[in-house]
């Protein structure tokens, strides 16, 4: 039962069989141990890379507060006649946010592109 | 307020708004076309329509209207309001399109296979649901207060009843492209005026923004007193007005601070608040609207309209960028609205600066009008938008979930029930901050539904009974804070603090419920949870 119902939600088209020598895309639609730790590692790494970005953030934009806190000459500061914290929330944190999402659509799809190439790879 | 353009501007973008609704309806024949758009949206309209459904009364008036407060120190929710779809694009867009779950509790069922947490989670979207389209309601209301003099009931009423008849009857292939219209219009309303005003400002001169001793009146104004208040003027005295007093203030007079009103002078406005309580706000703020973005319903159910994980990404990406650019200007409002609008911090109806601000400060002629009346429409497009939205994702969780098994009917029956609680509670409950409400909701969401699906997508170790604990305590102890903040004793010190900015302390206890509680029941993690991971993270293109 538990068989059936896997290969139902892992299998798009289940008609199709998987050529003999494509062994590693079958193992992997089949769960074997190889299957699952390419499938673990994958989801390591996408973790990782997400994780690594989110404290680019937290850094670049959570340490913010406190260094106004901390810093009062800092928020005092101005810059092109404006005082750092506007330009700082009000204009830089948009484009900074952009950027640090593009990097991790492409490092993300890197990731998955190498996963791809892994179970591709034909074993003859 | 005489301004022949208003009326004709919200009535043409509300009929425009039916004329595409009824379009779609045309369009939509079978039960799939009508709810998920048949998956036919590309991710251009696509990331334009999640920018339209999102930017709502809260960020059309009311970051506007709270820079226009307090300050420097509010600018964390444009910021927050844009991050919030960072965490989404690094922790849950690809997996979730993945997972092919079209709402959170079809998630939860997904993953975690368990009837219950369904039940519990479509509680959650219902309730976060309400709380954020009371205030989009509210806003209508004001707005059409503000520049027809009509009472307030009439404007919440007619958005209310609108979009009601729109969602229940268009379902959610109009929406899209209402949506992604909607997002045009609102940048373009807020951008057009804003360059005006830049200019009107640059050509008086640059007036201070920030004067030492407050803001002044630009001009001769009388201020009609509703409630007794004290009032403090620059020289440090107070005086007491009764209810129907008149007040007059010539050009140049310092605008006086009044009791009743909560707002920031000076180098607090200016600059960032530097006590502990302020730190604690701002961080809660910040953890709020970064995580609470992922777990808004009406967010969620767009991700479904992509056709792969990796459009998904994409399709974020560029609504980060669209929502990024339109917060650049809310912000212009509030700072000019200390020069032109100041009379709006005696009042207390800060919200209504974007609305006000063209008129003020460009004067009666046709500019003025004409602007004028653009925000006004951008304004309604806001709240059409934002309801549709919303409504749409709570009746589909109803109709799925409560009354029936999803058919068109029940659809149009569950859009009915959903719409007249919030419409009924806009009327009744006090008027709060737009922005403040709207952060509520952030705050719940990110204490339930982030835990929830962050946890869900990224960790194996997940059972549903400690998902249930985790949305339980976290969604539940910042509900119980929500309902306090809008009906209990107003507070002050740490405890306003603690209850009114929840998220500092519900988001780590939910997260930490959730795991303890997921250990403790270790036995239960689902026998399919390989099989699931497997196609939450698997790239399409690895799919035999």
């Amino acid at each position: 039962m538990a068989e059936a119902r896997r290969t139902r939600v892992v299998l798009a088209e289940v008609g199709r069989r998987a050529p003999d020598h494509d062994r590693t895309r079958s193992e992997l639609a089949e769960q074997t141990q190889i299957g699952e730790a390419l499938v673990r590692g994958l989801v390591r790494a996408q973790l990782a890379l997400a994780l690594r970005l989110s404290l680019v953030v937290a850094i670049g934009l959570g340490g913010l507060p406190l260094l106004f806190a901390v810093a009062p000459e800092v928020s005092a500061a101005r810059v092109l006649g404006v005082e750092l914290p506007w330009l700082l929330l009000g204009l830089a944190a948009f484009p900074f946010l952009v950027v640090v999402g593009w990097a991790y659509v492409r490092l993300a799809e890197r990731t998955e592109q190498d996963f791809v190439a892994v179970v591709r790879r034909p074993e003859r | 307020m005489s301004n022949p353009y208003v009326v004709p501007a919200i009535v043409a973008v509300t009929l425009v708004t039916v004329a595409i609704g009824f379009y779609g309806l045309k369009l939509a024949r079978t039960t799939s076309d009508f709810l998920v758009a048949s998956r036919m949206v590309s991710p251009t309209w696509n990331a334009a329509a999640i920018g339209g459904e999102y930017l709502s009364a809260a960020s059309f008036l009311g970051v506007a209207g709270l820079v226009l407060k307090y300050g420097v120190d509010v600018l964390w929710y444009p910021v927050g309001f844009a991050a919030g779809y960072l965490a989404l694009l690094l922790f849950v867009a690809a997996p979730l399109r993945r997972s092919g779950a079209f709402t959170l509790p079809d998630f939860c069922q997904l993953r975690l296979g368990s009837r219950r947490l369904r039940k519990l989670a479509t509680a959650f979207v219902v309730f976060i649901g309400w709380l954020y389209l009371v205030p989009q309601l509210q806003g209508a209301g004001l707005t059409l207060t503000t520049v027809t003099g009509h009472p307030y009931a009439v404007g919440a009423l007619l958005v209310g009843a609108v979009v009601t008849a729109n969602v229940a009857l268009g379902g959610m292939r109009a929406i899209t492209f209402v949506q992604a219209f909607q997002y045009w219009l609102k940048l373009t309303a807020l951008l057009v005026p804003a360059i005006f005003l830049l200019l009107q400002w640059q050509a008086d001169g640059r007036p201070p923004v920030a004067a030492p001793d407050g803001p002044h009146f630009p001009a001769a104004t009388t201020v009609v007193v509703d409630h007794p208040a004290t009032l403090t003027l620059a020289d440090g005295s107070t005086t007491e007005v009764r209810a129907g007093e008149r007040l007059f203030f010539d050009k140049g007079d310092p605008v006086p601070h009044v009791s009743t009103v909560d707002d920031t002078r000076g180098a607090d406005w200016l600059l960032p608040g530097d006590n502990d309580r302020g730190l604690f706000a701002t961080y809660s703020l910040i953890l709020a609207t970064f995580l609470g973005t992922m777990g808004l319903p009406h967010v969620l159910v767009r991700f479904y309209t992509n056709p792969d994980g990796s459009a998904a990404r994409r399709t974020t990406l560029v609504v980060l960028a669209l929502v990024g650019l339109f917060y650049l200007f809310p912000t212009i409002y509030g700072v000019l609205g200390r020069v032109y609008t100041p009379q709006l911090l005696m009042t207390g109806r800060t919200d209504a600066v974007v609305v006000l601000l063209p008129g003020a400060a460009l004067g009666g002629g046709l500019t003025g009008q004409l602007l004028a009346a653009l925000v006004a429409a951008g304004a309604f497009a806001a709240f059409l938008s934002s309801s549709s939205g919303l409504l749409t994702s709570v009746a589909g969780v109803i109709s799925t979930d409560v009354i029936g098994r999803g058919s068109v009917r029940d659809f149009r029956l569950a859009t009915l029930l959903a719409g007249v609680v919030p419409i009924a509670l806009s009327l009744s409950i006090a008027s709060l901050d737009v922005s403040q409400v709207v952060g509520l909701a952030f705050a719940v969401a990110a204490s339930s539904f982030c835990p929830l699906l962050v946890l869900g997508i990224w960790w194996r170790g997940l059972t549903a009974r400690g998902a249930a604990a985790g949305v339980l305590a976290g969604g539940g102890a910042s509900a119980v804070a929500v309902l306090l903040t809008v009906v209990g004793p107003p507070l002050s010190g740490w405890p306003a603090a603690l209850i009114g900015q929840p998220a500092a302390w519900t988001v780590p206890l939910a997260f930490a419920v959730m795991v303890a509680a997921s250990l403790a029941t270790r036995r239960r993690v689902p026998s399919d949870v390989n099989a699931v991971m497997l196609r939450l993270h698997a790239p399409e293109g690895a799919r035999v």
